[in-house]
């Protein structure tokens, strides 16, 4: 009886395993960049000649979003960022990833802009600095610049509520943290 | 005549076949190497590297534009920076963690990793002698296990 159990218990130890492993998203792959600090970079802004540099954010947390024009999922996410950046005040700065000028200006004109500032990253550089490796992806960074969270893939509705305004303002409340 | 249709499109798959070769090695940009040494850590270093978009390929085999990126990038390093392999591995590592490893270190967290592949290997070995015991014991000409033996048969 015991003997003829083992089978059984094999395969369903096996079953749960493979269950397991189904709801788990391969693509999900744990950044180590987290708590480190964001990688710096200095790149023009779309809208005009001058370059911008995350060092200029500092003393304030801010989320980078690096998106691009030919990024079909960046449109589903695009309208709740902009949605976002009316119902709250933070600062959103956009990486856009491996674009021409002119296509991610028409996307921002008929899409909307959520950003305080557009950065160009046309060949991808600062993309590798972040470790990209899917458009969209979304970091947000505390006041000192360190990365505290990534989302790889598209923002939805409920990773906005559930993870990113709780953090925003756990991050905004946290002044003491500045040295 | 059926053989002149078979000739046909066995000609035809041929080209064909050719045809998509072609493609494929046009595909994969070729860089040029100033010492042998480069070339040979460029082309492990390609092929240990994982390409984080098509995730079962390395980077020698993906045409995902982050693949030729980060083949670019490789080269640069080692042939324009004069970097070392170890530090284009730390580089990656850095960005993409341990994941872009297809030859991850072994850690806490990996160690299971390393170690599955052993722990089945004993757990089939351990199966395989009870087995071999078993079916050993099934013959009539060993007394003491004439009882397990027939209790076995049942």
């Amino acid at each position: 009886m015991n003997k003829q159990m083992i089978p059984l218990a094999i395969f369903s130890a096996l079953v749960i395993f493979l269950a397991i492993g189904l709801t788990l998203d391969p693509k999900e792959v744990p950044s180590p960049l987290i708590g480190k600090p964001a990688a710096n970079f200095k790149l023009q802004k779309l809208y005009s000649d001058e370059a911008f540099s995350p060092n200029e954010l500092r003393g304030e947390p801010w989320i980078l979003n690096i998106w691009a024009s030919w990024c079909v999922s960046c449109r589903q996410e695009h309208t709740l960022l902009v949605d976002l950046a009316k119902e709250h005040p933070v600062t959103i700065v956009g990486l856009n990833y491996k674009d021409t000028p002119s296509e991610a200006k028409a996307w921002l004109q008929e899409l909307g802009n959520p950003y305080q500032v557009t950065v160009q990253d046309p060949n991808g550089q600062a993309g590798i600095d972040w470790g990209v490796y899917g458009v969209p992806e979304t970091f947000v960074m505390d006041r000192e610049g360190i990365i505290r969270y990534k989302f790889t893939g598209p923002l939805t509705k409920k990773r906005i509520k559930e993870t990113l305004l709780p953090l925003l303002s756990e991050l905004k409340d946290n002044k003491i943290q500045v040295k | 005549m059926k053989i002149h249709y078979l000739l046909r499109s066995i000609l035809f798959s041929f080209l064909a076949f050719t045809a998509l070769m072609h493609t494929a090695n046009a595909s994969i940009e070729t860089y040029p190497f100033e010492t042998a040494q480069q070339e040979k850590d460029y082309n492990v270093l390609i092929d240990e590297l994982r390409c984080l978009v098509c995730q079962n390929q390395n980077l020698a085999d993906s045409n995902a534009e982050l693949a030729q990126d980060l083949r670019k990038q490789v080269h640069t390093m080692l042939v324009t920076e004069k970097k070392d392999k170890d530090s284009v591995v730390k580089f990656m590592v850095e960005r993409y963690g341990d994941f872009v490893l297809y030859n991850p270190p072994v850690k806490s967290q990996t160690l299971l990793l390393w170690a599955g592949p052993f722990i089945f290997l004993l757990l089939g070995i351990w199966f395989l002698m009870r087995i071999v015991k078993q079916s050993n014991s099934i013959q009539p000409t060993k007394n003491e296990n004439a009882e397990h033996s027939a209790s076995k048969s049942e």
